[in-house]
């Protein structure tokens, strides 16, 4: 198919706009908190799409606005990963059961971490890991790449928080 | 003794495995199992439905085509490619799964894929939500309208649809327009800040393609000519995945 334009994954901008100093972020907010975080690599911009390269940017991004000493990466990682179960359709297929069922290994990687939060930059992925935490009960947080870039940054405002735990409810709330 | 010759199998039975394999460049390496079982091993699906992608690849391989193209496992996979990462010998087993679920007759196909590509289908949104380019853009300008007004910060804040020349073309996930729409500004925030210059598009702006996992080509097909058609008609440079 035809086409004129390049295609290319924000991960990337993000992590280029914080090296150039256009988007002036770190993890000041989280100096004392210490709340602890881990990543999700997505398997269709990763391992799919742009390798390794791209999942060292997206951990340059991650560690930059949560604290490096607060990040934990699960096992295995980068293009190792092991899907969510969130893809290829399986959130709409009405396989609920085997869909759980799927997710119990991304479960387990996750609670290893002891991560408060699992940072997800893919829809799926958010939608299917929160369902996870809550089924096997383990309650960790889902959290979108962008909330926590403008978390960090100080520009978050308090409706633009609802898959929060409380813990980040109130946090460098913006206009407040 | 008997003096008879036993024939075994008097002609080659076509298998499904075969057909796939004329499709797919170096077809798709699926004749090239070792039967290591690194697939299975690292593989999230593994043990659903009575199978894991080593044994979909041997029943194939053996021509059990019933009972490969009956199982519902192949709505189960993911495609995630994790098994082609592990693998020696890069076989493509979840192009084999890709091509079982077309196999399906597309109303037997699991009915929430099957009602989030026909949404796709049914305006040039190409939104799995069925959410037309006026709602769409209602939606937009309303949320974006509210947050100007109400912080002075981001007064300027732009979310344009359609803007010519922009250099990215974004595309953006349904949920958040249809049911979230609080929850699209701090991507929104984020672009701001770093001055991005860029656009949704009214037609294909949905970040979504059921119909890819569908199995449908043709609307798959169509979904994307629309989405990559508007990108070009607008000349963005970049077509940017915001996920």
């Amino acid at each position: 198919m035809e086409h004129q334009f390049e295609v290319k994954n924000i991960y990337e901008y993000y992590a280029q706009w914080i090296r150039q100093g256009k988007l002036n972020v770190n993890s000041d907010w989280n100096k004392d908190l210490k709340i602890k975080f881990t990543v999700q690599d997505p398997c269709q911009i990763v391992r799919k799409s742009y390798g390794d390269p791209i999942a060292e940017d997206l951990r340059f991004v991650v560690k930059t606005v949560v604290g490096e000493e607060n990040f934990i990466d699960m096992q295995p990682n980068r293009s190792n990963n092991y899907c969510c179960g969130g893809g290829g359709g399986f959130l709409q297929s009405g396989y609920k059961a085997e869909r759980l069922e799927f997710g119990r290994l991304k479960d387990i990687q996750i609670q290893a971490t002891e991560a408060d939060y699992c940072i997800a930059g893919c829809h799926n992925c958010h939608a299917q890991i929160h369902e996870l935490s809550e089924h096997y009960g383990a309650g960790y947080g889902v959290i979108h790449l962008w909330t926590i870039i403008c978390l960090a940054l100080g520009i978050l405002g308090e409706n633009e928080r609802e898959y929060l735990r409380p813990d980040l409810k109130d946090v460098a709330v913006y206009g407040s | 003794m008997s003096e008879e010759v036993i024939k075994l199998g008097a002609k080659k039975k076509s298998r499904f495995m075969d057909k796939v394999m004329e499709i797919l460049p170096e077809g798709g390496n699926l004749n090239l199992c070792l039967t290591c079982g690194a697939c299975s091993s690292g593989c999230p699906a593994t043990g659903l439905d009575g199978l894991d992608p080593r044994k979909f690849l041997r029943m194939a391989a053996l021509g059990l085509d019933d009972e490969i193209l009956k199982s519902d496992w192949v709505w189960m996979c993911t495609m995630c490619q994790r098994c082609v990462y592990a693998c020696p010998m890069k076989i493509d087993i979840p192009q084999l799964v890709y091509h079982a679920r077309a196999s399906w007759p597309r109303e037997k196909r699991p009915k929430g894929i099957l009602g989030s590509c026909d949404m796709a289908l049914r305006n040039d949104s190409c939104s799995a939500m069925g959410a037309s380019p006026e709602d769409f853009t209602f939606v937009v300008e309303d949320v974006l309208e509210e947050y100007r007004e109400a912080q002075p910060e981001f007064a300027e804040m732009q979310a344009p649809i359609d803007k010519q020349g922009a250099y990215f073309f974004l595309n953006q996930n349904s949920r958040e327009p249809v049911t979230e729409p609080d929850e699209m500004v701090p991507l929104w925030r984020i672009l701001h800040r770093v001055g991005a210059d860029w656009t949704y598009g009214s037609k294909g702006w949905g970040g979504e393609n059921y119909c890819m996992f569908l199995a449908d080509n043709e609307a798959w097909e169509h979904i994307v000519r629309t989405t990559a058609q508007q990108a070009d008609d607008l000349g963005c440079k970049v077509f940017l995945n915001t996920e």
